[in-house]
C-alpha cells in the first residue's frame, strides 16, 4: 500500500511545483491588478484619491464580517448566519437606544454603554448555539447556521415589528458614520480587526491550532488537539465580528430594519473565497481576504464607474464569484494530487 | 465430491504488481463446481489480490482465466457480477437504513406496469429466497436494526439472487459469535449441496479447516500448496503460510523469542473490564513502567479501536480505565494527552499534516508546553532539531515539507511528536507496517530506549512479526476478547498464530 516516496521528480517542474502550490495566492493578485487596470482604462474617475476613500469605506463592514468568516472558513466549516446576526445585533442596540418620537417600536432605552454590552452578549450568545450546535449536537455548519440565520431574522422581525429605527449610542454613532482627520472611523476600525486577526492567526497557539485543525482534523485530534474547542471558538469569534459589523452598519446606513444586511452574506463569503482562503481548511488567511476584499470592492465600485446595466452587474458578481470557486477548487486538487505524489 | 471433468474456475501463470512490488507471482488457482475452496496466507501474501482478480476488481494482470472452459477477462466488478461471480467483503455493504426487502432487491426492484415498484412481490421474493437459506426473517425490517450475522447473510443472499455461481467471501466470520458461525456454516454447506462453489478467505484456521474442502496456502506472492483439508490440522498449514525450514528464517521468527517482563516496575495504565459494544468486551490488563505490551489479533480482532479508547477518541460502554492507581475518563484527546497518554495510529495520513513543515508536525502535539499565548517558532524547530538528530529523520531539515519525506521518515516524525515531553503510555498502533527493514529497525531501536526511560509502551498490531520484535509481553486478542497473554517464556509466530 505504502509506495517509497519519489524522489526523482522531473527538473522542469520546479516553477509549475511552485506555480501550483501558490495559485490560490497569485490568482487574486492577477485578478485585483486586471480589473484596476480595466477600470482606470475606462473611466477617468476611477483611479483618484477620493474614490480609493470610498472604496474602502465601502469595504468595511464587509470586512469586519470577514475577520470572523477566515476564522471559520479556515477550519472548514462555513457560517452563513452571519448577516442575520449582523442585522439582530444592529437592531438589539438600536432596541435599548432612545429612538425619536415617531419611531413606533417598544423600545427599552439604557445608557449607550449597556446598550452596546448587550448587544455583544446577543451576538456571542447566538455563536455560542452555533458552536454547541455544531461541536456537542454534531450539526453540520452549513446546516446549523442556516437555521441561526432564520433564528436571528426572527430576532429582528420580533424586535422591530416591520418598523424602522434610527439611533444608535453615541460610540456606535460616531464609529459607523464619522471621520478623524479626513479618515473614516468605520475603516480604522476594519483595518484594526483586520490587523489583530492576523496576527492572532499567525503569531498566536490558537491561531496555529486553527490552521491545524483545517488542514487535518483527524490528525489535529490525533495530537490531542482540543478541536471542538477551535471549531467552537471560530463560530463564536464569527457571530461576535458580525456582531460588531451589525452595529456599526446601522450607523453607516442610518437605519435598523429587517432584512437590511442580507447582501453581506455573499459579500463576506465571496471576499473570503475570492481571495483564495480554502474552502477545504487549512490554507489562506487574512491577507487573502484582504485582496478578496479589495477585488469586491473595487468591482462594485467600478461597474459604477462605466457604463453599465445595472442588472448587468449582479450577474457580473455573480461569474466573478464562481470563477474564484473554480480556482479554489482546483488549486486544492492540485495540492491534492501533489500530496498523493508525494510519500504515503 | 469436489472433482469434475473440467473445473468452473482455472486460472493459469497469474502474475499482477503494484507499482514494482510483486503481489502475485506465477499463480495457478482452479475451483470445482460445489468446492469450498479455503485460502489463507499472511497479510500481503496475495490472496486478495488473486480473489479482486477472480472478483473483477483489478483488471490489469497476466496470465490467463478461464470460467467453464471460457477465456474471460473481466473489466469490472459489473463484469465478473454478470458472469457469476459474486463477492460479499469482510466490510458489509448493506443499505444499513433500507428493509431487509429492499437489500436483497437492490437495484432491481419488481415493478407493475406502470412502472412502482411492487412492494408486495417484493417483500414475498426476498422472504422466499431468505427461506432457502435457511433465514427466517421480516422482510419489512430495516437492516441495521439487525445484528451483523443476519446483515452478512442478507448480503450473501442478495450476491446470490443477482445469479452468482460463485461467491466469495472475504473473512465471513471475524465479526461473528460461535453461534452466528455455525449458522453461517449450515447456509454455505447447503449451498455447495445445491452445486454453488465458494472461495473461503479467513485468517481464522479452524474455520477454514471445518467448512473446506480443499485449501490453498499463500505465501508471499505465491502459491505455496492446494491440498484437500480432510488429513492436515492447523499446525501443517501455519507451517506452510509462515514458511518453515526455508531460507527466510530470520524474516520469519519462526525461532524462540524470549520475553522478558519486567514484574516489579510501577503499573502505569490499568484497564479492567473495559467493554465497548461489538468492538471488544471485558478488556483487563495493566501496563509497568519500562516495559512494552504487545497486543496481537486478526484485523477486526477489536485491538485497534482498544487503542482509540486508551486515547480518549472512542468512548467505551463499560469498565474503567485507571492511571496511576486512580479511575479516569477522558472526554476527548486533549484530557488523554493532559494524563499522560500519548498515540500514533496506524495511518500516517491521519497523524501528519502533509503540507505543513516537519516542525510544526512535531510541535502540534506538545504548543501548550512551549508557548502560553504566542508561537515561539525558533524553539520548535530547535525541538525539531534535536529529535531529528535522535531520530536520524532524513532529510535533516525541520522546514522541510513532511510530504516531501519517504514513508519510514514520516513514522518517525509521528513518534517525535510525543517524545519532547515524554508521555507516561505511548500506545502504537501498527508501528512498522509497510516499512523497509532499515526503517523498522530503527523504530525497534526508539521504543527500546523509550522503555529504558521508563515510559509504558503498548504495541498494538496485526503483524506478529511486529509484536514479537517489539513486546517484553504480548495478549492475544481474538473477535474482542483477550484469549491469551504470554509473559516470562519463549514464544514463536506459530505459538502466536495458534492462540489467535
Amino acid at each position: 500500500m505504502t509506495a517509497p516516496a519519489s524522489e526523482a521528480r522531473p527538473p522542469s517542474g520546479r516553477v509549475s511545483i511552485w506555480f501550483k502550490s501558490q495559485l490560490r495566492n497569485i490568482a487574486p493578485f492577477l485578478t485585483l491588478a486586471a480589473l484596476v487596470i480595466f477600470f482606470s482604462a475606462s473611466s477617468p474617475s476611477f483611479l483618484t484619491f477620493d474614490n480609493l476613500w470610498n472604496v474602502l469605506t465601502n469595504i468595511s463592514v464587509a470586512g469586519i464580517i470577514a475577520v470572523g468568516l477566515t476564522f471559520v472558513i479556515l477550519c472548514a466549516e462555513i457560517d452563513l448566519s452571519v448577516a442575520a446576526v449582523a442585522n439582530a445585533t444592529g437592531i438589539v442596540v438600536a432596541f435599548f437606544t432612545l429612538q425619536p418620537d415617531y419611531v413606533n417600536i417598544a423600545n427599552v432605552p439604557l445608557p449607550g454603554g449597556l446598550a452596546i454590552a448587550l448587544a455583544l452578549l446577543a451576538c456571542f450568545l447566538l455563536g455560542a448555539v452555533n458552536a454547541v450546535g455544531l461541536t456537542v449536537v454534531g450539526i453540520p455548519s452549513f446546516i446549523m447556521t442556516l437555521a441561526m440565520m432564520q433564528i436571528a431574522a426572527g430576532i429582528c422581525a420580533l424586535l422591530v415589528r416591520g418598523q424602522i429605527a434610527y439611533s444608535v449610542p453615541d460610540l456606535i454613532l460616531t464609529l459607523g458614520s464619522k471621520s478623524i482627520g479626513g479618515v473614516p472611523w468605520i475603516v480604522i476600525v476594519s483595518a484594526s480587526m483586520l490587523l489583530i486577526a492576523h496576527i492572532v492567526l499567525t503569531y498566536t497557539r490558537f491561531g496555529r491550532y486553527v490552521y491545524m485543525v483545517g488542514g487535518n482534523r483527524e490528525a489535529a485530534e490525533y495530537s490531542g488537539v482540543n478541536v471542538k474547542l477551535i471549531l467552537g471558538s471560530a463560530m463564536v469569534i464569527s457571530a461576535v465580528c458580525s456582531g460588531i459589523a451589525g452595529m456599526l452598519a446601522v450607523s453607516y446606513f442610518g437605519s435598523a430594519q429587517q432584512n437590511e444586511f442580507d447582501s453581506f452574506l455573499l459579500d463576506a463569503i465571496s471576499a473570503v473565497v475570492v481571495g483564495g482562503t480554502s474552502l477545504f481548511g487549512g490554507r489562506g488567511g487574512i491577507g487573502n481576504t484582504v485582496v478578496g476584499l479589495f477585488v469586491l470592492g473595487v468591482l462594485n465600485n467600478g461597474l459604477d464607474h462605466i457604463q453599465i446595466d445595472s442588472f448587468l452587474k449582479v450577474l457580473i458578481r455573480g461569474l466573478i464569484l464562481l470563477l474564484a470557486l473554480i480556482i479554489n477548487v482546483y488549486a486544492q486538487r492540485l495540492r491534492a494530487q501533489s500530496e498523493t505524489s508525494a510519500a504515503d | 465430491m469436489t472433482s469434475s471433468e473440467t473445473p468452473l474456475l482455472e486460472m493459469v501463470g497469474i502474475s499482477k504488481s503494484f507499482g514494482g512490488v510483486q503481489a502475485l507471482r506465477d499463480v495457478d488457482f482452479s475451483l470445482a463446481e460445489g468446492e469450498i475452496h479455503g485460502l489463507v496466507g499472511e497479510n500481503g501474501a496475495g490472496k486478495s489480490t488473486l480473489m479482486k482478480i477472480i472478483a473483477g476488481v483489478h483488471s490489469g494482470f497476466t496470465g490467463s482465466m478461464r470460467l467453464a472452459g471460457k477465456e474471460v477477462h473481466f473489466r469490472s466488478a459489473r463484469d465478473a457480477l454478470d458472469a457469476g461471480i459474486g463477492m460479499v467483503h469482510q466490510e458489509l455493504s448493506t443499505a444499513r437504513d433500507l428493509t431487509v426487502a429492499e437489500n436483497v432487491y437492490l437495484g432491481k426492484q419488481p415493478v407493475n406496469r406502470f412502472g412502482l415498484v411492487n412492494w408486495r412481490a417484493m417483500a414475498r421474493g426476498a422472504r422466499e429466497q431468505l427461506a432457502s437459506l435457511g433465514i427466517a426473517v421480516d422482510p419489512k425490517t430495516r437492516i441495521g436494526d439487525l445484528p451483523v450475522g443476519l446483515q452478512q447473510l442478507i448480503e450473501l443472499a442478495r450476491v446470490l439472487f443477482s445469479g452468482a455461481r460463485i461467491v466469495i467471501l472475504d473473512e465471513p466470520t471475524s465479526a461473528l459469535s460461535p453461534p452466528e458461525v455455525e449458522r453461517l456454516f449450515s447456509v454455505l454447506k447447503r449451498l455447495k449441496a445445491s452445486g454453488l462453489s465458494i472461495i473461503f478467505i479467513s485468517h481464522f484456521l479452524d474455520d477454514i479447516l471445518k467448512v473446506s474442502d480443499t485449501v490453498t496456502i499463500f505465501r508471499n506472492g505465491r502459491k505455496i500448496v492446494t491440498s484437500p483439508t480432510a488429513g492436515i490440522d492447523k499446525g501443517w498449514v501455519i507451517e506452510r503460510m509462515i514458511g518453515a525450514g526455508h531460507q527466510e528464517l530470520e524474516e520469519s521468527y519462526l525461532g524462540q523469542i524470549a520475553l522478558d517482563s519486567q514484574p516489579n516496575a510501577p503499573v502505569v495504565m490499568e484497564t479492567s473490564h473495559l467493554t465497548s459494544g461489538r468492538d471488544f468486551r471485558d478488556i483487563t490488563f495493566s501496563v509497568r513502567g519500562g516495559e512494552v505490551l504487545g497486543i496481537y489479533g486478526f484485523m477486526g480482532g477489536g485491538q485497534l479501536e482498544l487503542a482509540r479508547t486508551l486515547f480518549g477518541r472512542m468512548h467505551p460502554d463499560s469498565g474503567t480505565l485507571i492511571m496511576d492507581g486512580k479511575p479516569i475518563r477522558f472526554r476527548n484527546t486533549a484530557a488523554a494527552k493532559r494524563a499522560g497518554v500519548a498515540f500514533v495510529p496506524e495511518s500516517r495520513r491521519s497523524m501528519l499534516f502533509h503540507h505543513e513543515p516537519l516542525y510544526k508536525n512535531a510541535s502540534i502535539a506538545i504548543l501548550d508546553r512551549i508557548s502560553r499565548l504566542w508561537l515561539k517558532p525558533a524553539t520548535e524547530r530547535t525541538i525539531m532539531r534535536a529529535q531529528i538528530e535522535k531520530l536520524r529523520i532524513r532529510p535533516p531539515n525541520p522546514n522541510m515539507l513532511l510530504g516531501n519525506l519517504s514513508g519510514g521518515n514520516q513514522q518517525k516524525v509521528a513518534l517525535a511528536k510525543w517524545l519532547t515531553y515524554p508521555p507516561k503510555v505511548l500506545v502504537l498502533s501498527e508501528p512498522t507496517r509497510g516499512m523497509d527493514v532499515g526503517a523498522k529497525d530503527d523504530v525497534l531501536k526508539i521504543v527500546r530506549g523509550l522503555r529504558e526511560q521508563g515510559i509504558g509502551v503498548v504495541v498494538v498490531s496485526t503483524e506478529p512479526e511486529t509484536v514479537l520484535s517489539l513486546a517484553d509481553r504480548i495478549l492475544v486478542m481474538k473477535k474482542g476478547e483477550i484469549v491469551k497473554e504470554f509473559a516470562s517464556e519463549t514464544v514463536s509466530k506459530d505459538r502466536l498464530l495458534e492462540a489467535a
